[in-house]
């Protein structure tokens, strides 16, 4: 490699202990103008630490930080911003009822007591149209898309003069077509030689958009590389630190799809709600893994939703095992036998507060009533009962569910529906945000359990998940159903062309 | 100390182990002090203790208790007797906002049922030779107790229909039900302050038994009946469920609506049973003044035992503790002589002290949240 320029930002040395963990030790990282730079790891290699330690959220324990050749200390995120690093966060933390315009320059007054709002717009309408996004800056930040949301936090970052800019997990709630809005933002960034540090778990992504990697596990950094350097398989190997089969557990390995004579276990028609989705016929049999594959706003989720009682249908009749059934509530569908992983595991799965057993026994102690108690020991021995069979690394039972790390949190609740002894699971972006060991692990498991009878439904933004799990693969797009594919069509090409439609 | 000659092999051995054993003994008793200041209980329990030790310093009569005619006598009596009937709306209302709620109505309750009792009891004296009085009830004295209580039940119902229901916002829904209630009440009693002739009905704030009040029974009874409810049933742990994330317990199959409304009925009758014991113990009842200002005790009875405003965890044993520790404050401040016009400044400041406590607890929780984030 020529002689290279000095770094845009150097991390030297950095380690930071927490009570128990030593998050980081001594790590190196850098970044050049006009870099993509993708941070790598498992969940708990110290991707968050490091972060958090470069945008002062943690002074480190050791190690120094330098941008452009000088040594900061920031002290808070506010700080790190004033130094030039700013941070957009995959859940943007903008306020949702304030305008685009306000958003992007609040905080930013100045010392003047008056607003002028006429140049707060321009100013705003500028920085957006710079990443080539034209919208009403007066419009309430809620009335956008979650993607909108994210080049307004991007815009923001820029009205704050970023010398360096995070994106945490940018593309974890976007669907494709805004993920490909996105990258065009980043490229452009980078080409006015924004230095970008890019985190994710889609491991696609990070080939597509970055030029360099650098890979951090438990704690240590295993290297930098260019991306041109590493293969998929190679990058996966250095973050898990073994061998790992990528694409094992998927439709091919295993057993033969169950024969599809006899009642399903579901079966749906006309399915609808007014304002969500219309006229679904779906049939679910056991043993099979139904995937469901649509862009985002397709009627994925909400299809779930119906099947699970969180909303009540308006159109149409659901079956199970050939008797009409009325879900009108969550619980309804629990004692009909159904199991459902939601989509967002922090608001809707998790309570953060109660501990991994409660957490694991909560759905199974509900379907049996308020006064049919499990005792203690009981909901000890099931907990740790899947404890062991889903490899969930935790303490002790008692410790509340919120220290676990993602994918640990989502095998416990996976664990809290297989305690319910489920016939059928709907999983919703089950393999979201967490690493790729524990995303393999889970998927195997539940595979495991679809070749012993129970019905899955398996909903995923990843179209190569989906077409590797499924049976049968369900094809969403504008609220509707719009294709069945059976596994032995299904590959990439047809199904995003399902997606995308004729008109494309 | 020296071994025994007889057993080379035991002295050979027992020096290293001994060795090492030390400085994790040390070690896990700064463990066992650090578990003991995080236990829920610890911090309601010593500021109870710090308000019992100040007495013990600078008010030695505070500890006597006395026997006379087969009762039980002295201060830390009158304590436990008087907070009674805010141990019990604290249990209530401990409920209530563990499911992320809350109940500013349960003074007005009180007073509701005190009016309701009263005008079942009738208010008549009827002069008699001997002691002056004789008893006399329109009703019978359980259906006396039973007609309040379910008048209270009920208005606990309401305010749980407002919010498990009709989606109202906990402190709107029973605000509504602290401005009606006082109405209710002085409708209940024609405006007027009832007295009650009728003796069988002091026994529940005034009586005693075996040695000891009666209320503190009422209290012992609601106390078991609602730990045997919550924790050996799994309503407490839906009722924690439900505090810490509404969304997640639904989705988990719990009958969120129902628990709701369940807490805020319970509420109510736990404010109908201390509104009995106050009417009693003032034999009368005012349904403008009686259990004024309560709901403001009872919240900060639940927050000193250890349960926070925003739901979830919460502790029974607790909130009775809290109760506690206001109820021998007020009897402290009074009985250090303070004049009564400056009681309730005391009475701030200490409870501020307190607060900030409990709120360097509240800083050690957010420092292990950060904690737990960084490691991820």
């Amino acid at each position: 490699m020529a002689s290279e320029p000095v770094p845009m930002l150097e991390m030297k040395g950095i380690s930071k202990w927490f009570p128990g963990v030593q998050a980081l030790s001594s790590v190196d990282f850098r970044m050049h103008a006009g870099e993509v730079h993708a941070l790598m790891g498992q969940n708990g290699a110290g991707k968050s630490t490091l972060v958090k330690v470069l945008t002062g959220v943690h002074p480190p324990d050791s190690g120094g930080i330098f941008l452009e050749g000088k040594e900061i200390r920031p002290t808070s995120p506010q700080d790190a911003q004033k130094l030039g690093i700013s941070t957009v966060y995959q859940e943007v933390n903008l306020c949702p009822n304030l305008s685009v315009a306000e958003n992007v320059s609040i905080g930013r007054h100045g010392s003047s007591l008056f607003v002028n709002w006429k140049e707060m717009r321009r100013k705003a309408e500028a920085l957006l149209g710079d990443l080539n996004i034209h919208i009403d800056v007066t419009a309430p930040l809620s009335s956008y898309s979650l993607a909108i949301q994210q080049m307004v936090a991007i815009a923001r970052s820029l009205g704050a003069q970023a010398k360096i800019l995070i994106l945490d997990e940018p593309t974890s709630s976007l669907a494709e077509d805004e993920v490909k809005m996105l990258f065009t933002v980043i490229r452009r960034l980078k080409a006015q030689g924004m230095p970008i540090l890019f985190i994710t778990h889609f491991i696609n992504q990070v080939f597509e958009i970055s030029d360099r990697i650098t890979v951090l596990r438990n704690g240590h950094r295993v290297g930098e590389f260019p991306v041109v350097e590493l293969s998929r398989m190679e990058l996966i190997k250095k973050m898990v630190g073994r061998e790992i089969a990528e694409e094992a557990g998927g439709r091919a390995e295993r057993a033969a799809p169950p024969s599809l004579g006899g009642t399903p276990f579901l079966k749906v028609r006309g399915l609808g709600r007014k304002g969500t989705v219309q006229g679904i016929d779906l049939e679910v049999t056991a043993g099979q893994a139904v995937g469901v594959a649509g862009l985002l706003g397709s009627g994925r989720t909400e299809t779930a939703q119906l099947l699970f009682g969180i909303e009540k249908a308006d159109q149409g009749s659901i079956e199970i095992e050939g008797r009409p059934v009325k879900l009108a509530s969550p619980l309804d569908a629990i004692l009909h036998g159904v199991g459902f992983c939601p989509e967002d595991r922090k608001s809707e799965g998790v309570v953060s507060e109660l501990s991994i057993r409660e957490n694991i026994i909560l759905a199974l102690q509900s379907k049996r009533g308020v006064f049919h108690t499990l005792s203690k020991a009981r909901q000890e021995e099931i907990a740790r009962s899947y404890i062991d069979l889903l490899g969930i690394k935790a303490a002790d039972l008692e410790v509340p569910i919120a220290k676990l790390s993602g994918g640990n949190q989502q095998k416990a609740l996976l664990a809290r529906w297989l305690a319910t002894d489920p016939r059928m699971l709907i999983l919703d972006e089950p393999t979201r945000g967490i690493d790729v060991a524990a995303k393999l692990e889970i998927m195997a498991q539940v595979m495991s359990l679809c070749d012993k009878g129970m019905a899955v439904v398996f909903i995923s933004a990843e179209i190569h998940e989906v077409i590797r799990y499924s049976d049968l693969i369900v094809v969403m797009r504008d609220r509707k159903k719009v294709a069945e594919i059976p596994f032995g069509d299904a590959n990439e090409q047809a199904v995003i062309q399902a997606i995308a439609g004729a008109e494309s | 100390m020296t071994p025994p000659e007889s057993d080379p092999e035991e002295v050979s051995t027992s020096p290293a182990p001994l060795a090492a054993q030390a400085p994790e003994r040390a070690e896990s008793r700064l463990d066992g002090l650090r578990r003991l200041t995080r236990m829920r209980m610890f911090w309601p329990l010593a500021i109870l203790a710090l308000v019992l030790l100040f007495n013990l310093i600078f008010n030695p009569h505070f500890f006597s208790v006395t026997i006379r005619d087969d009762h039980l006598y002295g201060a830390l009596i009158d304590i436990l007797n008087r907070a009674s009937s805010m141990m019990i709306i604290a249990m209530g209302l401990t409920l209530v906002i563990a499911t992320h709620g809350i109940d500013i109505s349960v003074g007005a309750v009180v007073a509701i049922s005190g009016a309701a009792a009263a005008a079942l009891i009738g208010g008549e004296l009827v002069l008699s030779g001997g002691t002056g009085m004789t008893d006399v009830t329109q009703a019978p004295l359980p259906l006396v107790i039973a007609g309040a209580l379910g008048l209270s039940l009920i208005f606990g119902m309401w305010n749980g229909a407002l919010v498990a229901f009709f989606g109202m916002q906990p402190i709107i829904a029973t605000l509504i039900l602290l401005v009606m209630g006082r109405g209710v009440a002085q409708l209940i009693t024609n405006g007027q302050i009832i007295t009650i002739y009728y003796s069988p009905y002091y026994i529940i704030g005034n009586g005693f038994f075996l040695g000891l009040p009666f209320s503190l029974y009422i209290v012992a009874v609601v106390a078991a009946v609602l730990l045997l409810l919550t924790r050996k049933t799994a309503l407490g742990l839906f009722i924690e469920a439900i505090g810490i994330n509404p969304t997640a317990s639904r989705l988990a199959g719990v009958r969120a609506r129902t628990i709701i409304f369940s807490a805020y009925a319970v509420c109510g009758l736990c404010a109908g049973i201390a509104g009995l014991i106050v009417s009693s113990n003032v034999k009368s009842a005012d349904g403008n003044n009686a259990g004024l200002l309560f709901e403001l005790d009872a919240i900060l009875a639940v927050v000193l035992g250890g349960t926070p405003l925003t739901g979830g965890k919460f502790t029974l044993v607790g909130s009775m503790i809290g109760a506690l520790i206001i109820q021998s404050l007020t009897t402290t401040i009074y009985s250090v002589g303070v004049p009564p016009q400056v009681t309730l400044v005391v009475k701030a400041v200490v409870v501020f002290v307190v607060s900030i406590l409990q709120s360097e607890r509240m800083r050690n929780l957010v420092g292990l949240k950060d904690r737990r984030r960084g490691t991820r």
